[in-house]
């Protein structure tokens, strides 16, 4: 396992193993014997190791924990606890790669170091011979780990630290991540992996145009990326867009198709071109492709530059990482400290609120496509960050398929991996200095689906516990789909790396392939049981004209007491000229209006419309209505584990009943009655009692929870109690008369 | 939008000025953009109406209709009809189903109507102004207008009504007066109309008479009510049976009947549990070192470790640290009682500097010194004059508009999660004293009538899963709250027209939030949902039914409550399947401990909000859970229509195995703890 490095010179130019210097592999027999309770991933490298090593846990402040040997592979930071492993309390949600006591590399957010009681960050680069007493790991999924090194051998206990540091915080380069080191046997795909749509093949787009109705021009002419790095192979562009217009723009400025409402409009997103005063050239670009835009239907457009309504990349990762650190908490003591101005200060890291102006404008822009069938143009300054938000977030507004597991993971295929989002970039997987590119807006994205899921549980196929293990995927270095910042990257890294060795295969999967991390039954938790299957009155004689995916006007346009507003584009290219330079082409509504009080009424007479969960799809911004994703936030933090309670226990009492029902009609069968109604319910493997269960299940489910009640251990300071109020007696007057 | 069609002679307004004619409590920051928008009340309707509507009325606005969406509930309630009875006139969401006739108003039995009056104008903070017909009954306000369609209506019970403030506008030369009608319920509808005919100068006095029928020498309207229900509420709570289950009496613990004629404490019950060894005059001696007389009472008895909750008032140690030898030897039988623990231990709901300057007022607290065994904790909550004004702070906060980019600072300035977090983090430290230590707990604050009783039945409610069925929270609601004399009458002013009254205070709407949000943390341990604790709120302030009349039993026998009002647990239990949890598993033993963490409360928006129809649910969530359950049912049947066919075709054969298949909501799930 550890010959890996070891003896081998080193060779000149660093490659994925000779990373790491031959001496930072430890051979020591101690510890390798530890080492085997490590199931190490093929591939897998073991760097350095220390025992004993304390690792508290959180549970409270008395300094207890669990002694072991704290690793640090290729793959994972890992603790091996020293107790003779728990017998297996049976565990419905084991990921496959790592476990709750494994860190992966990318996964490691911050690290602080404990010198003299004092707690440092530590930043790569830094190292000094000195090491901490008490090593603290902040993750990017909220947990946090806090290690002693004190017991360990000084020089072990430094080699771990260097270690850590190193791998986790310095710069590196791709091929050190752990992906291009993963080999396992090549499967046969997947047939999870077949439906997800990739957008990987023109055939694809094809079809998706197709399930649309649109009318577009797919564009083959980026085969070998000939017209930009920064898009896909193949797109769709409106069908006025000449070829020679593609490569005016190094690949920006082209209105690229994303979905077409049944009413012939679409939606369209742009890299949008600087527009100096004097560049003509790139003005009339823009006029033409405008133009275009708009002979998609009725010749009408709108246009919204999204770089200056929405925030900042940056913007978003600060507000990101004031809004975290309110569940990274080290101790009980500072989680009731901070528990008291909790609604304070999460009104002032923002972080709601970005959510919200993100669903805000996807809602405008399903407004101006629902109700006005305009065209929409969506535009933003690399096209994809931003753009990808809103395009899918009004996808999954107006278009009940992408509601659907399949149809989101393909949404996510179509306008994020197609669509060239930056994953590595955002995510700084690499720890590249340049902070300004880091930016947490695949999550962000997530964040606002998790708003749209809480209001509208039944429309969704996929449950939030789907979600948050989406968003811990993020940071697990194996999956193709968060590796790249665009189709170019990709193909040019794969190309440089892959053929490697005969016997071994680079795996790089999607992230889509669930089986990489959760068996079949682990997978049902993805799976919203309170899921509002469409019904198909008689599925038997009309399935098969159907297009596969049946979109329902819940929202007929005449519905609208309102006559299509304003701002209709014509072909008055001196005013579009004017607009464009302007750049305040981002009023939608030319009245007085403001967009946001248009946008309420058009929530309003969507809500006011019977909800068809097939249909149009909104969300509710007021203040009450965005809520914190509890359980991506919570489920790591003891103090706010609920037992017997959550949402876990209503899923329960579901799974149970449609255990029931089944077993109901298998007994109706039985009896000899054809019972034609389809089963539409997949029944949860839940054997457990709710009663048993924390509120984080499935995720921190074999941590042993006191079942001691949380009891607040300190006071509310912010509490006033000097008020006069206080001071009165409860009593207005001591008589106290019967009326 | 809603047109207003006679408008020729309606001049053209200018821009709508944004000062206010008075402050109505409106959010120096709303925006007014909207505001043109608004349709415009035509010609001859005041400039106070554009004022109202300009003060009123922030972005919010569009001239879009609520009933609607009303409307629309109803019909998904059609689909979902499963719901066994279905009763007119006594949903929470009053204008919800109102759709059917227009100028008939519906009543309920002993109503009467007592005024009419045509062309009011509602001004609508949601969806702007509407006119239509206001009807006085002796029960409820009700505005129709035909206007739009489906019909608007508005249903204001007169019980809810706080205080009327009319503000008579002269600048127009006509007789135009409004009237702001503030509600304890969390909302304060506004009319305006002209004082042309006699119908609407009778409005206000109408409303006044019957809003406040105590100060005007009326009886309450409850004693009118003359609905017939099938079953009884009044026998809901029978003190000895409740006892009973609760293992009582036994050789410890004896019902007393000493205060029988409430003698000993006329805010007590009747019917007492007390240390059997305890005698006569020493607990009178007890009762007179107590304050109010409100002598230590046993209130809850693990079934197990006989662990006891008691309640009571403060003792009256004064200033000089008064003892009282019986009342220390009353509290060591307490202790007694329970062979598993050697401590007692005292929960003072109070703010420890509120009960240090209590006993300058001859009250104060167990000096520990004198107590053996005795262990005095705080739990330092503020009294309720506090929480009335948290209340007040939160109306402002979310009624009419609510300013989201300031949502949560403006809900941590009212501090209301900061007390109910405080709240539930005590009764779960005295549900822990219990479950864990095994020891008994004596609460009290001052009187032993708010907070105590907050307190105790938020424990019991953890503790014991009966109290969270919908009948057992019933009991515990008859027993800790209104037997044992919370001033429902003096908290909540049923009937009063001094709604400056420093007694009121929302202490009850506090601790039904608390069970709401235990509710939240727990889904499916709770037998009754979130319709049913509103409909209790609502009619807590209804006057409708007897059950929240007056301050104590005592109160209660003399004025025949329980002869000639009805009950409201007689409606309630009327129509059970409309108030119960789909998801409801019996947890059994199961000690549920809420988390007092504020990063787990949550404003109960349906009920503080619900006058908001942006914050209306489109459609039950349990809704996909409701028709499982009916698919459910329905196969049940049908398999035992089978069954029976079967049985009878061949032979008797085997029917009792498959009867046995879950038919009773909710398995029981087993629980070890």
């Amino acid at each position: 396992m550890l010959s890996l490095g070891s003896g081998g010179p080193k060779p000149a130019k660093p490659s994925f193993v000779s990373y790491v210097t031959p001496g930072e592999i430890n051979s020591e027999k101690d510890s390798s014997k530890k080492v085997e309770h490590l199931d190490l991933l093929p591939g897998e490298v073991v760097f350095c190791s220390a025992t004993p090593v304390l690792r508290y846990t959180q549970d409270d402040l008395s300094q207890r924990g669990v002694f072991g040997t704290l690793l640090c592979t290729n793959f994972r930071v890992s603790f091996i606890s020293d107790e003779s492993p728990q017998e297996e309390v049976a565990q419905h949600f084991k990921n496959r790669l790592y476990g709750e006591n494994d860190i992966p590399l990318s996964c490691v957010d911050q690290i602080y170091g404990v010198y003299d009681e004092k707690k440092k960050l530590i930043t790569g680069g830094q190292v000094k011979n000195k090491y901490p007493s008490k090593i603290i790991f902040h993750c990017r999924d909220l947990r946090v780990f806090q290690f002693c090194l004190t017991y360990a051998k000084e020089e072990d206990g430094r080699r771990i630290f260097q270690g850590v540091v190193r791998h986790c915080l310095e710069p590196k380069s791709l091929k050190c991540v752990f992906a291009f080191s993963y080999s396992v046997p090549a499967k046969p795909v997947l047939q999870e992996n077949q439906r997800t749509v990739m957008f990987e093949s023109l055939e694809d787009w094809h079809q998706e145009m197709r399930r649309t109705k649109g009318d577009c021009k797919p564009i083959r002419d980026n085969e070998a990326f000939e017209i930009s790095h920064r898009l896909p192979k193949y797109f769709i562009v409106p069908a006025a867009v000449e070829t020679e217009d593609l490569s005016k723009c190094e690949g920006k400025g082209i209105p690229i198709w994303c979905w077409s409402h049944h009413s012939g409009c679409a939606l369209f997103k742009m890299a949008s071109v600087p527009l100096g005063q004097e560049d003509t050239m790139s003005q009339s670009h823009m006029e033409r492709m405008l133009h275009a835009v708009a002979q998609n239907y009725l010749y009408s457009v709108k246009t919204e530059d999204l770089t200056e309504t929405l925030p900042t990349l940056q913007d978003i990762q600060q507000s990101y990482n004031k809004f975290k650190q309110f569940f990274l908490i080290d101790n009980t003591m500072d989680f009731w400290l901070s528990d008291v101005k909790w609604f304070s200060s999460l009104e002032n890291s923002g972080w709601l609120d970005m959510i919200r102006q993100c669903l805000r404008k996807a809602m405008e822009v399903v407004e101006c496509l629902e109700k006005e069938n305009t065209n929409v143009l969506i535009m933003e300054e690399g096209g994809s960050d931003l753009c990808c938000v809103v395009s899918s977030l009004v996808q999954i507004m107006l278009d009940p398929y992408f509601r659907t597991m399949v149809g989101f993971q393909s949404l996510v295929q179509k306008e994020w991996v197609s669509g060239c989002h930056q994953f590595l970039d955002r995510s700084n997987h690499l720890h590249q200095k340049e902070k300004e590119c880091q930016s947490p807006v695949f999550l962000l994205f997530l964040e606002c689906v998790w708003q749209l899921v809480q209001q509208h549980s039944p429309a969704f196929q996929f449950s939030e516990t789907y979600l948050t293990v989406l968003s811990d995927s993020i940071h697990v270095p194996i999956f193709s789909t968060f590796l790249f910042n665009s189709a170019h990257h990709k193909a040019s890294v794969l190309q440089a790396e892959s053929p490697r060795s005969q016997n071994e295969v680079l795996t790089c999967p999607p992230v889509w392939d669930w089986s990489v991390q959760f068996d079949c039954k682990a997978q049902d938790f993805f799976i919203n049981p309170l899921y509002a299957e469409k019904n198909k009155p008689d599925k038997t004689q009309r399935k098969t004209h159907k297009p596969k995916h049946q979109r329902q006007l819940s929202l007929p346009s005449s519905a609208f007491k309102t006559p299509p507003k304003k701002g209709f584009f014509k072909e008055e290219t001196e005013s579009l000229k004017k607009m464009l330079r302007m750049r305040r082409v981002s009023r939608w509504l030319v009245s007085p209006d403001s967009p946001q009080a248009s946008t309420r009424e058009f929530y309003e007479s969507w809500q006011r419309k019977p909800l068809d969960y097939h249909g149009v799809l909104l969300p509710c911004l007021d203040g009450p209505a965005m809520r914190v994703w509890m359980q991506r936030y919570l489920r790591w933090i003891p103090e706010l584990q609920i037992f017997g309670g959550g949402a876990i226990a209503v899923t329960n009492r579901l799974a149970e009943l449609q255990g029931e029902v089944v077993q109901l009609r298998r007994e109706l069968d039985r009896q000899g009655r054809r019972e034609n109604k389809p089963d539409n319910h997949r029944p949860l493997a839940l054997s457990r009692s709710s009663v048993r269960l924390s509120s984080s299940f499935p995720f921190a489910s074999n941590r042993n929870w006191s079942f001691k009640p949380v009891i607040p251990n300190s006071r509310l300071h912010s509490i006033d109690v000097t008020d006069n109020l206080a001071n009165q007696e409860d009593e207005a007057t001591e008589a106290f008369t019967v009326v | 939008m809603e047109k207003q069609s006679s408008g020729s002679d309606s001049p053209v307004l200018p821009a709508i000025p944004n000062r206010k004619p008075r402050t109505l409590g409106v959010n120096p920051g709303s925006r007014q953009e909207s505001v043109d928008s608004l349709d415009s009340p035509t010609g001859s309707h005041v400039e106070w109406c554009k004022q109202l509507i300009a003060a009123t009325i922030s972005s919010q606005i569009s001239g879009v209709v609520p009933p609607e969406a009303a409307a629309r509930e109803c019909k998904v309630g059609k689909k979902l009809d499963f719901r066994v009875s279905r009763r007119p006139n006594l949903r929470v969401f009053r204008d919800v189903q109102k759709q059917m006739q227009t100028d008939e108003v519906p009543l309920v039995p002993g109503e009467s109507v007592r005024t009419t009056a045509k062309d009011v104008m509602y001004i609508c903070p949601f969806t702007g102004a509407v006119t239509g017909t206001l009807t006085v009954t002796d029960y409820k306000l009700y505005f129709v207008s035909v206007e739009r369609d489906p019909p608007f209506v508005l249903d204001v019970n007169l019980g809810a009504i706080s205080r009327l403030e009319t503000i008579s506008v002269q600048s127009h030369g006509e007789n135009t007066q409004g009237v702001e009608i503030v509600c304890k319920d969390m909302r304060s509808p506004r009319f305006a109309y002209k004082m042309e005919d006699q119908s609407k100068q009778e409005i206000v006095g109408m409303l006044t008479k019957y809003a406040f029928p105590l100060s005007n020498d009326l009886p309450l309207f409850a004693y009118q009510y003359k609905e017939e229900y099938p079953v009884d509420g009044w026998k809901v709570y029978d003190p000895v049976a409740e006892y009973k289950r609760q293992g009582l009496p036994n050789e410890s613990w004896t019902i007393s009947k000493i205060n029988s004629n409430y003698e000993v404490c006329d805010t007590y019950p009747a019917l007492l549990v007390i240390p059997t060894s305890i005698q006569e005059d020493e607990l009178k001696r007890v009762a007179s070192f107590r304050a109010k007389h409100r002598i230590p009472v046993l209130s809850w008895i693990h079934p197990e470790t006989q662990a006891t909750i008691v309640r009571c008032s403060q003792p009256l140690v004064g200033p000089s640290d008064r003892r009282c030898k019986e009342d220390e030897r009353y509290l060591q039988t307490i202790m007694d009682a329970n062979a598993q623990s050697h401590k007692l231990t005292i929960f003072d709901a109070r703010q420890s500097t509120v009960a240090e300057t209590n006993k300058a007022k001859d009250g104060g607290y167990e000096n520990e010194n004198f107590y053996s065994n005795v262990e005095l904790n705080f739990l330092e909550i503020p009294n309720i004059h506090v929480m009335r004004e948290s209340l007040r702070k939160m109306k402002e906060v979310v009624y009419p508009t609510i300013d989201e980019m300031r949502w949560h600072s403006a809900i941590d300035a009212t501090h209301w999660l900061e007390y109910i977090r405080l709240l539930l983090a005590g009764a779960v430290r005295i549900a822990d004293k219990l479950e864990s230590s095994k020891s008994s707990v004596v609460v009290h604050c001052s009187d032993g009538w708010d907070r105590t009783a907050q307190l105790t039945s938020l424990a019991m409610l953890m503790l014991d899963s009966h109290y969270r069925t919908l009948r057992g929270f019933q009991v515990l609601l008859e027993k800790e709250w209104i037997s044992f004399g919370h001033k429902f009458a003096s908290r909540v002013g049923h009937g009063d027209e001094n709604h400056a009254n420093s007694e009121r205070s929302p202490l009850f709407v506090q601790f039904i939030d608390c069970v709401w949000q235990m509710m939240r943390q727990f889904p499916s341990a709770f037998e009754f949902n979130e319709l049913f604790l509103i409909t209790i709120l609502d009619h807590l302030y209804s006057c409708l039914f007897g059950t929240f009349l007056y301050n104590s039993e005592k109160e209660r026998v003399e004025k025949e409550v329980y002869s000639k009002t009805v009950s409201l647990w007689s409606y309630i239990n009327s129509q059970l399947e409309d108030f119960s949890n789909p998801f409801y598993v019996d947890y059994e033993n199961h000690v549920l401990y809420p988390l007092a963490s504020l990063r787990h409360l949550e404003l109960w928006v349906s009920y503080y909000v619900r006058w908001n129809p942006r914050m209306r649910p489109q459609m039950p969530v349990h809704q996909n859970l409701k028709e499982l359950l009916f698919l459910r049912a329905e196969l049940q049947k049908r398999v035992e229509e089978l069954q029976r066919e079967v049985s009878s075709s061949h032979s008797l054969s085997s029917s009792s195995e498959h009867t046995s298949s879950p038919s009773h909501g909710g398995t029981p799930l087993h629980t070890t703890v």
